[in-house]
């Protein structure tokens, strides 16, 4: 079952990937299907962009508005942003470590099926009576009082998706903690490890709150329980306590990632060491710490006090701090280095201004009082797409450039790659800055249309035009995606040629095995390191031997499956009398799978030395 | 070491469980994972305590007057003495006493069953007799399911523990499963734990009022 004497038809292709454990391909799967959410997320955009670019505009209706918003809102953070960055964690991280796969092999094609399946899910609502409409927050007084099933696809979809996030989330912290190559100690681990690292750990204590909230939400809506239900005792702020538990520690599992990847872009193209390595390290972990302690700052208005508000106030603003310390560092990282403008880097050097632009809108935000004003309007808006697209989409678009040569031996064009960004950042702040002055002009989030001269007329227009930039540079991404592949010129090692860390020191895309001979790691930066004492690869830590490796399995994909069956049972269970019978079926597959797996022995199989060395020519020395 | 190889008592290593890279890293998964159910459990009470004694009017049964010491005193010893077998279950484990592990792992599985038995006896009574249900109010939703969900992750680990007890059953200990049956008594520890917080939180604490 190995990928060395792969069949290349079609279908066993497509096999291939349906049973894969192999995390380079996982991340190929996970690149996939986040970028088509990303496409759909970006469509519902642009139709929200297209109903306000004028005032009582009718291009869709209020309702379907609110199910567009929802859906935005719900997919991008869920469905594309998170998934996106599961993709290079899974494509690099074992790689920046000298690991030749995740701790948990079987859990990561589990993890990415549950959210493929969830995410199916939750967008199916489309075609079966009407997609969610209460918010990507969901506030309980609005989703109680939502028709429809739209509420359910929501709840469901999102608790099958999220035990994919959670499972992933433990696995790479097994995986970093456990599979190091020898010598990569902690403190040598590159930034977008140490990243990947600690929003993990924020996933694992983040994501249960939202289990939780959303377990409560599904009893209500579908089995009758009342933890909502303001006439039976219930009490709805019960529900936001929970959401913004989650949903705070959420914004920054996506932001610190890109903030690894970030630093391995600047240290990259300023050929220097990154600045300040251990405070980077020290202000990750004290984000991910502090990011706990926040959550309040979004319900200022809910009427939790002025005791509560002030301490949520302070705390907020004290993450300013860690931040702005990675602000300094990676402007110190750039300051005398000699700077290669790729289109990697391009969208590094931009990332600072914006990011730091939603950074001063967060702290004005943070102070209590002057939220009162600011809350529920298009300056929150404004706010969270400075930090989320300056900050994360940025992180991924680099990414994309910079680590596609990595995952498919090709580089994307960088031609094509400066006009995207230089469209995309244009786009991207005549889109949401004028919407700071929307909403200081009273604006408020959420309206699916506004009267003519009232002021918002010339900016909300603005705000659209600006938008059709960023749909411009996203389809020349994919035009430049299907250029490169169709050419398919294939490069070396490392093909930026300032490579510093690991996964440099191997064939793109590595050999299933990652790394023949397990490196020997003697600092941070360690291909640097090689460099510089004018060898080309890495010191084998290891003789050359048998390699252990797992086998592929499709029980990932029915364990999902059958939570994803079984969704449908617990959605029509009072509609329809087969829909608990459904809801067992899909269970039933689901424990039976997992028993399966149970009661099955799956050893993994070796890869002999012999085979090794004629593998030779493809490379994969350490 | 390797998973497939044989052992004797003598030859057995002293730490089974982490023995293979497959094994260390199950062991600090499954921590993790228990990390995780930490914070779950630590919803549902937060939001049990939110949520206690509401009910719509005065014909609500409240927590005072539900519960009843003996039957939840019962429950607490079926389950602690349970966590106390799986204890020696996993002393034998180590002492590559195959037999002995299985059996005191059966009781474990016993005193889990029974736990479970009573929970449902107690439930059942609370619907007759005071109708407080899972839908009767906000205080019947949020006990159900804090305690409810307990009660699920027991059932789940008697259907594990017993899967693994039968599929071993022919061929005793190896590196290969001896990391699943620690794994698993991690596991009913974390529930006799978070009981130990239920009885506390939800029955003593309720019966004070
Ligand atoms: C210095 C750092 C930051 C501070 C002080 C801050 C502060 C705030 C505050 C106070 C709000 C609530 C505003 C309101 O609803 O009235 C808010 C909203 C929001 N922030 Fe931030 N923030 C910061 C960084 C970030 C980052 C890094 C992200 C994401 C990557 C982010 C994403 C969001 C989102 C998504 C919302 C709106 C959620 C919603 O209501 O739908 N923020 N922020
Ligand atoms: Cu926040």
């Amino acid at each position: 079952m190995s990928t060395y004497a792969q069949k290349k038809g079609f279908g066993a292709t497509v096999w291939d990937y349906l049973t894969t454990v192999d995390h380079k391909k996982i991340a190929i799967l996970y690149l996939i299907a986040g970028g088509l959410f990303f496409v759909l997320g970006g469509l519902e955009a642009m139709f929200i962009r297209i109903q306000l670019a004028v005032p009582n505009n009718d291009f869709v209706s209020a309702g379907l508005y609110n199910e567009i918003l929802t859906m935005h809102g719900t997919t991008m953070i869920f469905l594309a942003a998170m998934p996106l960055l599961f993709a290079f964690m899974n494509a690099i991280m074992p790689l920046q470590i000298g690991a030749r796969d995740v701790a948990f092999p079987f859990v990561n094609a589990l993890g990415f099926w549950l959210f493929f399946f969830g995410g199916i899910f939750l967008n199916l609502s489309w075609f079966l009576g009407g997609a969610p409409d209460a918010g990507w927050t969901s506030y309980a007084s609005l989703s109680m009082a939502s028709e429809g099933h739209g509420i359910d696809f929501y709840a469901l979809g999102l608790q099958i998706s999220g035990a994919g996030t959670l499972m992933g989330g433990i696995n790479f912290l097994v995986t970093i903690i456990n599979m190091r190559a020898p010598g990569m100690t902690y403190m040598r681990m590159p930034l977008f490890t140490w990243s990947t690292f600690v929003a993990s750990a924020l996933i694992l204590f983040a994501f249960p709150p939202l289990t939780v909230g959303l377990f409560l939400l599904i009893f209500d809506r579908m089995f009758g329980s009342n933890f909502f239900d303001v006439a039976n005792g219930g009490n709805t702020v019960i529900w936001e306590h929970l959401f913004w538990i989650f949903g705070h520690p959420e914004v920054y599992i996506l932001v610190l990632p890109a903030f690894g990847i970030f630093s391995e872009i600047f240290a990259t193209f300023s050929r220097k060491r990154l600045f300040g390595y251990s405070s980077m390290v020290f202000a990750t972990v004290l984000i991910g710490f502090l990011g706990f302690m926040v959550w309040a700052h979004h319900m200022f208005t809910t009427g939790l006090g002025p005791i509560a508000n002030a301490i949520f106030a302070v705390a907020t603003m004290a993450i300013a701090v860690p931040t702005g310390i990675k602000i300094f560092n990676w402007l110190f990282t750039m300051w005398g280095g000699s700077i290669k403008f790729t289109t990697p880097m391009l969208y590094a050097v931009a990332f600072i201004p914006s990011f730091v632009g939603g950074g001063v809108t967060g702290v004005m935000l943070a102070s209590a009082a002057a939220d009162y004003q600011y809350h529920d309007s298009y300056f929150v808006v404004a706010h969270f797409h400075y930090v989320i697209v300056g900050g994360v989409v940025f992180g991924l678009l680099a990414a994309t450039h910079f680590y596609w040569p990595k995952m498919f031996g090709t580089m994307l064009n960088e031609t094509l790659g400066k006009i995207t960004f230089w469209l995309f950042l244009i786009g991207f702040h005549l889109t949401f800055f004028i919407q700071h002055f929307l909403g200081l002009m009273g604006m408020p989030r959420r309206i699916f249309t506004f009267l003519p001269n009232q002021g918002l007329d010339a900016g909300n227009l603005i705000s659209t035009v600006g938008a059709f930039f960023m749909a411009i540079a996203t389809l020349i991404l994919l035009y430049n995606i299907v250029v490169t592949s169709v050419k398919n010129e294939k490069v070396g090692n490392d093909p930026w040629e300032d490579g510093r860390t690991l996964e440099w020191a191997i064939p793109s895309p590595p050999p299933f095995y990652n790394f023949k001979q397990l490196p020997l790691v003697r600092g941070l930066d360690p291909l640097w390191i090689e460099k510089m004492e004018g060898k080309k690869t890495m010191t084998p830590a290891e003789p050359l031997g048998d390699i252990h490796m797992p086998n592929n399995s499709f029980t990932p994909f029915m364990i999902s499956l059958g939570l994803f069956v079984a969704a449908f049972g617990a959605l029509y269970r009072e509609d329809y009398h087969w829909g608990v019978m459904v809801l067992i079926a899909g269970l039933g597959i689901t424990l039976l799978s997992m028993f399966v797996r149970s009661v099955k022995d799956d050893h993994g199989f070796h890869i002999h030395k012999e085979d090794l060395l004629n593998d030779d020519d493809k490379g994969g020395k350490a | 070491m390797h998973v497939e190889d044989k052992f004797t008592a003598e030859t057995w290593p002293a730490a089974p469980e982490k023995q293979t890279l497959e094994g260390k890293n199950k062991f600090l998964g499954f921590w993790l994972f228990l990390g995780g159910e930490t914070v779950l459990f630590a919803s549902l009470f937060a939001t049990y305590l939110a949520l206690k004694d509401k009910v719509p009017n005065a014909e609500h049964t409240l927590a005072k007057d539900l519960f009843e010491l003996p039957i939840v005193f019962v429950a607490t010893m079926l389950l602690l003495t349970s966590s106390l077998t799986s204890v020696y279950a996993m002393y034998h484990m180590k002492n590559f006493n195959f037999k002995k592990m299985q059996l005191w792992l059966g009781l474990t599985v016993l005193l889990g069953f029974a736990f479970l038995l009573l929970e449902i006896y107690e439930f059942n009574h609370y619907v007759h007799e005071y109708h407080h249900t899972f839908t009767s109010s906000a205080f019947g939703s949020a006990f159900y399911t804090l305690v409810g969900f307990h009660g699920g992750h027991v059932a789940f680990g008697l259907l594990w523990i017993v899967t693994l007890m039968v599929r071993n059953a022919k061929r005793g200990l190896d590196l290969y499963n001896a990391p699943k049956f620690y794994v698993a008594s991690l596991y009913w520890h974390f529930i006799d734990v978070v009981w130990v917080f239920i009885f506390t939180v939800v029955y003593l604490m309720g019966m004070v009022g």
